[in-house]
């Protein structure tokens, strides 16, 4: 029982990992390229899970809601991109901060202002709802496995994609030195807009799966844009394996601190206290790992820079 | 261009007419929509001492000023209830005197910003911003899962705390009280920023190595600086949570944080006036435009990209150009 129970929760750890690691990459990257600190990336999330919820409640086709996610969260990265972060390369971090901190609001609101207040619903398709048994004859739901299987294989497809591409040499050639690419004859603007759009699209995507598993609403963005960007300072700026690794710590942390914290307190302290106190605990726990992790590495386990 | 000197005159006799004429023509609801704006503009100064003076880009200022606001909360929730805070080892019970309560949000929110501050500065940049945002969280999710204080409801406080001499339950009383302590605040970051320590910690932020070099610690400026910041910070919550007479753990969350940093940079980041400006002008936006249309984030949040992309030095900036940046 307690076995499988640890495996479950394991398996819910890596499958919200893997979800973060999609939000952190494009985050990391996007820092990374351009030097940027994108608040706004939660709101493309949002976006992504709003496309989605739309396309496939019209249609009844998922598969046509995950492509419109992603369609829509590139195309929105890439004219948020176009218009407004062009301008904030050259400015301080306190500007980035702000100016898109400004961009959340825009979009939270135009999106309230579109869909209303009420949380939109994506379901899960026929093909991929009910429960699979894993060797050992644990029942685990198929969507949250596909979840992990589609992540795997995009971060798979990202890593191809930076070490094996044209335009992954010319991404990493941009993180050593954006002037010399520029002299070579790079459109650094174009890769500029590229690698943003690439990193929404990912958000986006991400966003649409999750969408399917908890209900699309305003604000679903921000808690996962913080929790991105703890696992980008725990794995690194810059560093898409730091992020991997560090969206797994998070995950697997956030998920088994859950259960285990409150039943390890039970060892010392009354039930009802060991709960109150344990769940609290858990809740703190990624941002005490995060803290752990900068005050023994303050550039993070992965990063070159700090 | 106007000088700045003038510009903040013209903001402290807007500060004392408004509230004036509020009384005369009896419109109370003005008068707490000024103290809302002091309240913030209390927090600003703080964070200005960090941003501004310090360049610490903080994007965890809700932790102290949520703290401030948990310890009036807590202490008043005691004074009300008739229960001890604690029995043992000492026997601590609440209170509704307010400069009690200030004090204690002071002290707590110190204490905090210490700890967070010898933590946080082992980091420079986008790693320092990240740190201070998750902090926030931390003590956000904590105070959700605070069940003995209310969790996810937060406190109600029934009547407002009192101070020696005044009647606060009256709001223009309640408005000088924090007017006083904004105008206290205001000395005290001018103070700050001419004294040899605040001298230092502008050459810490523009030049640290040139710092290190004459014998001065830069970490150790910035940690002075940002528990000073924190601790106002702190008082300004305890002011607000009075103001609203509830305290929730939105005090804590990072939006919270983001909407003291944008009174500073609204009004102008250094400058001695700037997160008071900001403030002024960020309540009546909330007021007038929270009145023109349901969505009046938007036309904030199109303001705000356009003062970053366009108007160098916030509000007081535009108005007065660059003159007083360096005096």
């Amino acid at each position: 029982m307690s076995l499988i129970l640890l495996i479950e929760q394991v398996l819910n750890g890596l499958q919200f990992g893997i979800m973060l690691f999609l939000m952190a990459a494009g985050l990391t990257l996007i820092f990374g390229v351009m030097g940027l600190i994108n608040l706004a990336h939660g709101s493309l999330y949002m976006i992504g899970a709003f496309c989605a919820a739309a396309v496939a409640g019209a249609t009844g086709s998922f598969l046509l809601g995950l492509i419109a996610a992603l369609a829509g969260a590139a195309i929105a990265g890439a004219l948020v991109e176009i218009v407004v972060i062009r301008r904030l390369y050259r400015k301080d971090h306190l500007d980035q901060v702000l100016a898109t901190f400004a961009l959340i609001l825009i979009f939270s609101e135009g999106t309230r202002w579109i869909f209303g207040s009420f949380p939109l619903f994506l379901n899960v398709p026929d093909y991929l709802s009910g429960p699979v048994t894993l060797p050992g004859g644990i029942q685990y739901p198929l969507y949250r496995l596909a979840l992990i299987v589609v992540g795997l294989v995009v971060g798979l497809g990202l890593y191809l994609l930076i070490s094996k591409t044209r335009l992954g040499v010319q991404i990493r050639a941009g993180e050593n030195d954006r002037e010399m690419i520029a002299a070579l004859g790079i459109d650094i603007a174009r890769l500029y807009t590229i690698v943003f759009a690439l990193g929404a699209a990912l958000a986006g995507f991400a966003g649409a799966l999750v969408g399917a598993i908890q209900s699309v609403q305003v604000g679903m963005g921000e808690p996962v844009l913080i929790l991105a960007f703890v696992v980008i300072v725990i794995g690194g700026i810059g560093s898409i394996k730091g992020a991997l690794i560090g969206a797994l710590l998070v995950g697997l942390t956030d998920t088994l601190g859950g259960i285990y914290l409150p039943e390890a307190m039970k060892l010392f302290l009354d039930p009802a206290t060991a709960t109150a106190i344990g769940s609290s605990l858990a809740s703190m726990a990624i941002y005490v790992l995060m803290a752990a992790v900068l005050i023994l590495r303050p550039a993070g386990l992965f990063g070159a820079r700090a | 261009m106007i000088r700045e000197t003038h510009v903040n005159a013209l903001t402290l006799a807007l500060l004392v007419a408004i509230p004036l004429w509020a009384v005369i023509a009896d419109e109370p609801f003005t008068i707490t929509l000024m103290t809302r704006a002091a309240v913030f503009a209390i927090a600003a100064v703080g964070l200005n001492i960090a941003l501004g003076l310090g360049g610490l880009v903080s994007l965890g200022h809700a932790v102290f000023f949520g703290l401030g606001g948990y310890a009036m909360g807590i202490l008043a929730h005691h004074a009300q209830t008739y229960t001890a805070l604690s029995e043992w080892p000492v026997l601590i019970e609440g209170t509704k005197s307010m400069p009690v309560i200030w004090l204690t949000a002071i002290a707590v929110s110190s204490l905090a910003a210490l700890v967070i501050g010898i933590l946080s500065l082992r980091t420079a940049g986008v790693y320092f911003i990240m740190i201070t945002l998750a902090f926030g969280q931390m003590f956000f999710f904590f105070a959700i899962s605070w069940s003995e204080y209310g969790g996810e409801d937060g406190l109600s406080i029934y009547v407002r705390n009192g101070f020696p001499g005044l009647n606060t339950l009256d709001p223009i009383q309640f408005y000088g009280l924090c007017l006083a302590l904004l105008c206290l605040v205001l000395v005290f970051a001018w103070r700050l920023a001419k004294s040899p320590f605040g001298l230092a910690l502008n050459a810490a932020r523009q030049a640290p190595v040139r710092v290190e070099t004459v014998g001065l610690d830069p970490t150790r400026l910035r940690l002075v600086a940002f528990v000073l910041s924190g601790a106002i910070a702190g008082l300004a919550g305890a002011l607000f949570a009075d103001l609203n007479r509830f305290v929730s753990p939105v005090m804590f969350s990072w939006q919270t944080s983001g909407e003291i940093m944008v009174f500073v940079i609204l009004g102008g980041v250094g400058r001695l006036f700037g997160p008071v400006v900001g403030a002024l002008v960020f309540v009546a936006l909330e007021h007038w435009l929270g009145g023109l249309s349901d969505f009046w984030h938007i036309y904030l949040g199109l303001l705000l990209l356009l003062i970053v992309l366009f108007g160098r030095g916030g509000l007081i900036g535009m108005v007065c150009g660059r003159e007083a940046v360096h005096d």
